[in-house]
């Protein structure tokens, strides 16, 4: 079954920087956390959402991609989301196993799971769509080609959001995008690639 | 205000991450849950944690958290009741 | 649009080491889940469904050498070799390998008996693909508690859309520190076993368990075999822990399931439910099944009989859901007493007999996830 996809917006969050459809928007001038980089985005974005706070790093650069990345409200509320990284909640998973000596928190313990950053976006756009998280050593654009395929095919999302969200020792490699039917650039491996590594063509 | 009442807004607002909040915003009677501070089931849990690590109260009963946690002043009167350290 | 069948399967449990074994062990009304005493999160001890690593070594030790492996890899490897030992002709290069874990190697933070990357998802996935040679990428779903349905949903749409013939999904998860002293922390964890439903539940045991099965194209007489018909997911998009007070995902998802096939609630002859036995879950799961017209349906929980086995268990239940429709077998739904949610559910107090055809698989996990997936027999 042949259809025609396209690429729709894309954001990218790598390096203190942001991009949104390639074009810098954002910017960390001085060496500094990661925490207070996503705080910073937060507020250049004047983003009013207190539950931001209480997330994981990793919920977090995934709420901030799709804020950035949606401007707004996303509109087709079954919009799919299937998002992807290489570290799963590794992050969180250490930070948990260090609480453990003493009194394990519940708070980290909840977000020790990598598809809890598709219920923070769910919940904050109201999506009762489909979600699926994959893991994979790094980014593998065919993946999200051929599961995003089928969802279209079945005719289960008539948009998709797509996320590759990695985080792990302080790195961070996001890159968000959606997918339609129409407009936008052709959803295909090679450009896929290219809007993901600009840099590296 | 005690300073246990200063001290319980301090760390409520440092672990569950009430970032942008200030101890003098939160009223001693106010709710902590539902439409007052807005807290949800998660942090109640991390409050049980809480009342362990600084003041040595194991909480059995996760429905007696209900009412200790309902304001600030419910909770002082409680760890003043039972505090082990 | 050609169809996918559920094939060969394998369950690694403490029920036994094959589907056959646990079966078996279903039938006879045996439970998994046995008092511990090794863990400093619990006082005075914890059920759970364990298996010992010795045990596992013992039928590791025909495959390969069971200091090369992770306890988890080894049983995941367990459960495919049995899978490709039933289909000595599969071409391994037009296969697919689908691994649906939540925590995978995680108990290696605290051990490093290996090396550090072993702790990636992919790592394992990869461990387990060079084992057996397989020629496609692993993909890894970790998506909670709904993983290893979701992962079967991954294998059919993966088919047909050409990246690979058919796929073998396997899964497992272990009952390390990390997790348990989690269920801890949330207060979820059941003092005795597990009682999904039943007025007297008091929380979650969890299980560890491996399991794998082959999907793909019926390659001879697909009356006596199990097809995949569809599966959605739903996100319930209000509490990255709580379930839904109105069971909105799951009920979304079972509800556009239908709509998208066709299918009335009077079809479903078995609902295979998730059933973890806290309070909250299962009150959720009931008031979405009403909702969903399902009420009169026999349903059962197989969590009396392993524990909750996380990313396994959606996987685990579906082979065992394929097995009741092939057999026309309904399970009893173990440690069940009285109703103690707020809607009314058929469920399955003694093991019976009855002609089956189409059944409900569902689950539902943190991160709001649910997952619904419809499973039928004989040819379509």
């Amino acid at each position: 079954m042949s259809q025609n996809l396209f690429i729709r917006n894309s954001v990218v969050i790598r390096d203190s920087r942001v991009w949104r459809d390639g074009e810098l928007i954002f910017k960390n001038e001085t060496e500094t956390t990661l925490s207070k980089f996503l705080k910073a985005i937060y507020k250049h974005q004047n983003l009013k959402y207190p539950k931001f706070f209480k997330m994981d790093s990793l919920s977090k650069l995934g709420y901030l991609g799709a804020e950035i990345l949606i401007n707004g409200e996303i509109q087709d509320k079954n919009t799919a989301l299937v998002f992807s990284n290489s570290a799963s909640s590794l992050e969180t998973d250490e930070a948990y196993a260090q609480t453990m000596q003493d009194f394990p928190s519940p708070a980290l313990f909840v977000y020790t799971l990598p598809n809890i950053m598709l219920g923070e976006i769910s919940i904050r756009h109201q999506l009762r769509s489909e979600n699926v998280f994959f893991v994979s050593r790094e980014f593998d654009a065919s993946l999200y080609i051929d599961y995003s395929k089928a969802l279209f095919q079945e005719k289960k999302a008539d948009n998709v959001l797509c996320g590759w969200v990695d985080l792990h020792n302080n790195d961070y490699d996001v890159f968000l995008w959606q997918i339609a039917r129409s407009g936008g650039i052709d959803f295909n491996e090679e450009e896929l690639k290219k809007l993901y590594l600009p840099t590296h063509e | 205000m005690s300073d246990l009442h200063t001290e319980l807004k301090k760390s409520i607002i440092e672990q569950l991450n009430l970032e942008d909040m200030e101890v003098s915003e939160i009223e001693n009677d106010e709710h902590l849950f539902g439409d007052g501070l807005g807290l949800d089931s998660i942090d109640a849990l991390e409050l049980i944690v809480l009342l362990e690590k600084d003041y040595g109260i194991k909480l059995t009963d996760p429905n007696q958290g209900k009412e200790i946690f309902n304001s600030i002043n419910t909770m002082a009167d409680f760890i003043e009741k039972n505090r082990t350290r | 649009m050609s169809r996918n069948y559920l094939l060969s399967d394998s369950i690694i449990s403490p029920l036994g080491f094959s589907t056959k074994e646990n079966l078996a062990a279903i039938l006879r009304s045996e439970s998994a889940l046995k008092w511990h005493n090794n863990s400093r999160f619990f006082e005075n001890g914890y059920y759970a469904g364990l298996i010992d690593e010795s045990i596992i070594d013992d039928k590791f030790n025909e495959l390969g050498s069971p200091d090369d492996y992770t306890k988890l890899e080894k049983m995941i490897i367990l459960a495919i070799q049995q899978v490709l030992d039933e289909q000595p002709d599969l071409e391994i290069e037009n296969t697919g390998l689908i691994i649906s874990t939540t925590k995978g190697n995680i108990d290696e933070l605290e051990k490093s008996k290996f090396s550090p990357d072993r702790v990636y998802l992919w790592k394992m996935a990869e461990v387990i693909a060079d084992f057996f040679g397989f020629k496609t990428k692993p993909i890894v779903v970790s998506n909670a508690c709904i993983s290893g349905g979701l992962a079967i949903k991954t294998a059919n749409d993966l088919i047909s859309t050409g990246r690979f013939i058919n796929a073998i999904v396997a899964g497992g998860d272990l009952i390390s520190d990390f997790v348990l002293s989690g269920f801890q922390s949330f207060q979820a964890i059941s003092p005795e076993p597990c009682r999904p439903f039943s007025n007297d539940r008091q929380g979650v045991s969890l299980g560890e368990a491996a399991a794998a099965i082959l999907i793909g194209p019926a390659n001879s007489d697909a009356s006596e075999k199990v097809a995949y018909l569809d599966a959605t997911t739903a996100n319930d998009a209000n509490h990255i822990s709580g379930p839904s007070r109105t069971g909105e995902g799951l009920f979304q998802s079972i509800s556009r399931l239908f709509q998208h096939n066709n299918i009335e609630p009077s079809q479903i002859d078995f609902l295979s439910a998730h059933g973890t036995a806290t309070i909250y879950n299962d009150e959720m799961e009931a008031i979405a099944f009403n909702r969903a017209g399902l009420d009169h349906v026999p349903v059962n929980s197989f969590k009396g009989y392993y524990g909750h086995t996380l990313g396994t268990s959606a996987l685990i239940e579906s082979i065992l859901t394929k097995h009741s429709l092939l057999s026309g077998q309904l399970f009893n739904s173990i440690n069940y007493s009285a109703s103690g949610v707020s809607q009314d559910l058929n469920i399955i107090e003694k093991n019976k007999k009855k002609d089956l055809t189409l059944a409900l698989k569902s689950a539902s996990g943190f991160g709001g996830c649910n997952l619904a997936m419809l499973l039928k027999k004989g040819g379509i």
